[in-house]
C-alpha cells in the first residue's frame, strides 16, 4: 500500500516521515525544505507500507517547482491513501488545501499536527465534528513527541483497505452550475482520464486557469478550449473578478465556515518565545542580534574544534614514527600504512571536530525557526544584488554543504534567480572549506585572518552577484515567505539531523579521504607525484606556492577538505607553518575556497541549471580563484 | 482610506480590496491565506525599503515591498 504525506509547508510532514523512516529526511522550521520527495518502506500489521514525503504545498494550483513536483507525484503515481498533514494552529488556511485534496477523490486521513501548539494559542478544535463535515477520519498528533503517530498510520491503513473517499463540499449554486456544465463537457471528451483525475477536479483547475493543465491543452483541442474560455468569462462577468479569484474565494469561504463551526477560541497562553521577534526582527536590534548570533556561532565552532583538534592530531602523528621503527620507512608497505593513518587522522582530528559543532548549531537555528527571519532581515540587501530575501536560505545552507544549498534554490520562483543563487552558493565556504579555514588559517595564523577570509568571501560574492544580475537583468518577483512560529528545538531531533548530515561525511567522504591519502602515498612511492606537480607548476609558481601543492589541487575537486589533508601529507608534516609561509597558507586557502566546485556540486548543478551554465560556473570560479589568489599572494 | 499595503504603518489593521498582480501572485498569496476581503495586521516594517511582516488568520507572512505595493487595502 502506498501512502503519501501531503500538507502545507512547515506542517510537520518530514517529522512524521522521520518517525517511521528513522531520520532519513531532513526537517527544519523553514517553509519548503523537502524539495524532492523522500520514500521509505515500513511494516504495520504484517503489511509492508510505502510512505512518501512530498514537498510542502500551499495549494494544488501549481506555482513553484517544488509544489509542481508534489502534485505531479500525486497524479501520476497511484497513491492508495493521502495523509493530509495540517498545522492545527493554522486550521482555516490549511483547510483550503484539504478541500482540493478531497476533490481528487483519493482515500484520505487528516492529521492534525502540533495540537499542543494550537492549545497553547487558545484554539480548541472539535475533532469529531470536523471529521463528520468532511467524512474523513481526523487524528490529533504531536509529531515531535511521537504522540498519535501509530494511530495515524493504522487509520490510514484502514482507509486504504476500505478505499473510502471523503465528501466533496459544494460551492455556491451558480459556481457549482458552471463546474457541472464544464465537467459534462470534459466527461464527453474523456480528457480527465488522460490526467487520471476526476472530471470535477479538472473542471475547477481549468476555471482557475491552472498553467499546467492549460498549457498541455492549448495545443490539442481548440473546441473545448473555447468552452473553458466561455465559462471563465461567465464567472468573471457574474462576480466581477477573475475566475481564479472566484474559485479561491469560494474555497476560502467554505474553509472559514468549517473553521468557525469546529473551533472555539479561548485565551492564548503567552510564552516568552512569542516575544522573541520583538528583538530578533527589530529594525535595529534584529541586525545586531544577527551579527552577534553568527559571531558567537562561529566562535563556538572554532573553540570546540580547536580543543579537540590539537591533541588528536598530535596523537596520530606520534603513531607514524612508532610504526617507522618496526617497518622500514622505505618500503611500499610503510607508504600504504602511513597513507591510511593520515587519512584516518584527517577525518577524526581535522574535519569532525569542526563539522559536528557546526552542523549541530545549524540544526538548532533551523529548528528554532530563525532562518526565515534572516530572509526577512536580509531582503533589502539581497535586492542590491538583484535577488530577494528567500535566496538567503540556500546561502545559509551553503555554509553547511553546497549540494543541499543548490537543491534549495528550487524555493525561488524565477529561473534567473535560481541560476544566480546557484552560482553564488558554490562560492560560499561549505563546512568542508570551513575546516580548511579553521584548521589551517585560524589554527596556524590567527582567528582574525580566518575572519578576513570570510569577509573577503562575502565581498566577492556581493560583487559577483552584482555582475551576474547586471548580465541578466530582470525584475525579481519579490519575496513572499511564511514566517512560522518559533519552536523550542528538540535536542533529540537536532542530534538526529546532525547525525544524518554527518553520515554523508563519514560514509562517503571519509573512505574517499583514506583512499586518496593512500593513493598519494603510492604516487609518492613511485615518484609519479612529481609528474603531476610538474604539470601544475605554471599555476603553483604563479601563486607562489610550493611545487608539491599541485597534486593536492586535483584531490580538492573530489572533496574540498581533501585538498588540505593532502597538503599536510604532501608536505610531509602536520606542522604546516614550518614549510609554508603565512602568505602561502593564505593564498592556498583563498584559491581552494573559490576554485571549481567539488564533484558532488558539479553533479547537482548539472541537473539543476544545465550543462552550459555548469561549465560557465566552473570557468567563472576557476578564473576568479586564480585572480584572487594572485592578489592575495602579493597583498597579504 | 484606500492605499497600498507597503504604505501602511506598523500595527494598523487593514482589509484587502484588490491584488493587482497577475495570476501567479494571486495564487501565491491565496495559498498563504491572503484573499480579497481578508483582514491583515501590519506587524513590522524593515528598514531600507525592506519587506513588511503581516499577520493574517493567525499566521505571519513576510512580503517584499514590491509585492506589498500590488496589494490594495482599506485602512480602518
Amino acid at each position: 500500500m502506498k501512502i503519501a504525506l501531503m500538507g502545507q509547508q512547515n506542517s510537520g510532514k518530514s517529522t512524521i516521515f522521520n518517525s517511521v523512516a528513522g531520520y532519513k529526511a531532513v526537517t527544519s522550521n523553514f517553509p519548503g525544505k523537502t524539495v524532492t520527495y523522500n520514500l521509505t518502506k515500513f511494516n504495520l500489521f504484517g503489511q509492508t507500507l510505502e510512505l512518501v514525503d512530498l514537498p510542502g504545498t500551499y495549494s494544488l494550483t501549481s506555482f513553484d517547482l517544488a509544489e509542481l513536483e508534489a502534485r505531479k507525484y500525486l497524479l501520476k503515481n497511484s497513491v492508495d491513501v493521502v495523509i493530509d498533514v495540517i498545522d492545527a494552529s493554522l486550521l482555516s488556511r490549511s483547510l483550503e488545501l484539504t478541500l482540493q485534496l478531497l476533490e481528487l477523490k483519493i482515500p484520505m486521513v487528516i492529521c492534525l499536527n502540533m495540537i499542543d501548539e494550537a492549545d497553547r494559542k487558545g484554539i480548541k478544535i472539535d475533532i469529531e465534528k470536523l471529521s463528520k463535515i468532511l467524512d474523513v477520519p481526523v487524528v490529533p498528533v504531536i509529531a515531535v513527541k511521537g504522540k498519535g503517530i501509530k494511530e495515524l498510520f493504522s487509520t490510514a491503513y484502514k482507509m486504504g483497505e476500505k478505499k473510502k473517499i471523503g465528501k466533496t463540499l459544494n460551492f455556491s449554486k451558480d459556481v457549482e452550475e458552471v463546474i457541472e456544465k464544464l465537467s459534462a463537457q470534459i466527461k464527453e471528451k474523456q480528457i480527465s482520464k488522460e490526467f487520471n483525475v476526476p472530471e470535477r477536479f479538472l473542471a475547477i483547475k481549468y476555471l482557475e486557469n491552472d498553467r499546467y493543465f492549460m498549457e498541455d491543452f492549448k495545443n490539442r483541442d481548440k473546441k473545448i478550449f473555447k468552452e473553458i474560455n466561455y465559462f471563465q468569462n461567465l464567472l468573471k462577468e457574474v462576480h466581477g473578478r477573475p475566475p481564479d479569484v472566484v474559485i479561491s474565494s469560494e474555497r476560502h469561504h467554505l474553509s472559514m465556515n468549517i473553521y468557525e463551526s469546529v473551533v472555539s477560541l479561548t485565551k492564548p497562553h503567552a510564552s516568552l518565545i512569542d516575544y522573541l521577534d520583538n528583538v530578533l526582527m527589530h529594525p535595529i536590534l534584529g541586525y545586531i542580534s544577527l551579527g552577534l548570533i553568527f559571531y558567537l556561532f562561529f566562535n563556538l565552532v572554532f573553540k570546540v574544534g580547536k580543543i579537540v583538534e590539537e591533541p588528536l592530531l598530535n596523537y596520530f602523528y606520534s603513531i607514524i614514527p612508532l610504526i617507522g621503527k618496526s617497518i622500514n620507512t622505505e618500503t611500499l608497505l610503510f607508504s600504504v600504512i602511513s597513507g591510511i593513518i593520515q587519512g584516518l587522522a584527517g577525518g577524526i582530528a581535522i574535519v569532525l571536530p569542526y563539522l559536528f559543532p557546526f552542523l549541530f548549531g545549524l540544526a538548532i537555528l533551523e529548528d528554532l525557526g530563525y532562518l526565515p527571519r534572516i530572509a526577512f532581515l536580509m531582503d533589502a540587501f539581497l535586492h542590491k544584488i538583484g535577488l530577494h530575501g528567500k535566496a538567503i536560505i540556500p546561502f545559509i545552507l551553503g555554509y553547511g554543504c553546497t549540494v543541499p544549498a543548490i537543491m534549495a534554490t528550487r524555493i525561488l520562483e524565477s529561473e534567473r534567480d535560481r541560476f544566480i543563487t546557484s552560482v553564488l552558493a558554490t562560492m560560499i565556504p561549505c563546512a568542508a572549506r570551513m575546516t580548511i579555514i579553521f584548521a589551517l588559517v585560524a589554527f596556524y595564523i590567527s582567528p582574525k585572518a580566518a575572519l578576513a577570509i570570510y569577509i573577503l568571501n562575502l565581498i566577492v560574492i556581493i560583487i559577483s552577484g552584482k555582475i551576474l544580475s547586471r548580465l541578466l537583468p530582470e525584475v525579481t518577483p519579490g519575496m513572499i515567505l511564511e514566517i512560522p512560529a518559533y519552536h523550542i528545538p528538540s535536542l533529540k531531533v537536532a542530534l538526529a539531523k546532525t547525525w544524518l548530515r554527518m553520515k554523508e561525511f563519514i560514509f562517503v567522504a571519509w573512505p574517499l579521504l583514506i583512499a586518496g591519502s593512500t593513493i598519494l602515498s603510492l604516487l609518492h612511492y613511485f615518484r609519479a607525484d612529481t609528474l603531476i606537480n610538474h604539470f601544475f607548476s605554471p599555476l603553483t609558481s604563479l601563486l607562489g606556492l610550493p611545487l608539491v601543492v599541485g597534486t593536492t589541487l586535483i584531490f580538492g575537486i573530489l572533496r574540498k577538505e581533501l585538498s588540505m589533508l593532502m597538503l599536510i601529507q604532501a608536505l610531509g608534516t602536520a606542522n604546516v607553518v614550518s614549510v609554508m609561509s603565512t602568505t602561502q597558507i593564505m593564498t592556498f586557502t583563498v584559491f581552494i575556497i573559490f576554485y571549481i566546485p567539488c564533484v558532488a556540486t558539479i553533479a547537482v548543478l548539472w541537473r539543476e541549471i544545465g550543462s552550459k551554465r555548469t561549465l560557465f560556473t566552473i570557468a567563472f570560479t576557476f578564473i576568479l580563484a586564480i585572480i584572487l589568489a594572485t592578489i592575495t599572494r602579493f597583498v597579504y | 482610506m484606500i492605499t497600498t499595503l507597503d504604505l501602511v504603518k506598523e500595527s494598523q489593521k487593514v482589509r484587502v480590496i484588490n491584488i493587482s498582480g497577475g495570476w501567479g501572485l494571486r495564487q501565491r498569496l491565496g495559498g498563504l491565506g491572503i484573499h480579497f476581503g481578508d483582514e491583515i495586521v501590519i506587524k513590522k516594517s524593515a528598514i531600507m525599503h525592506g519587506p513588511i511582516l503581516i499577520s493574517v488568520h493567525g499566521n505571519q507572512v513576510a512580503l517584499g515591498r514590491g509585492v506589498a505595493r500590488k496589494v490594495t487595502v482599506e485602512v480602518g
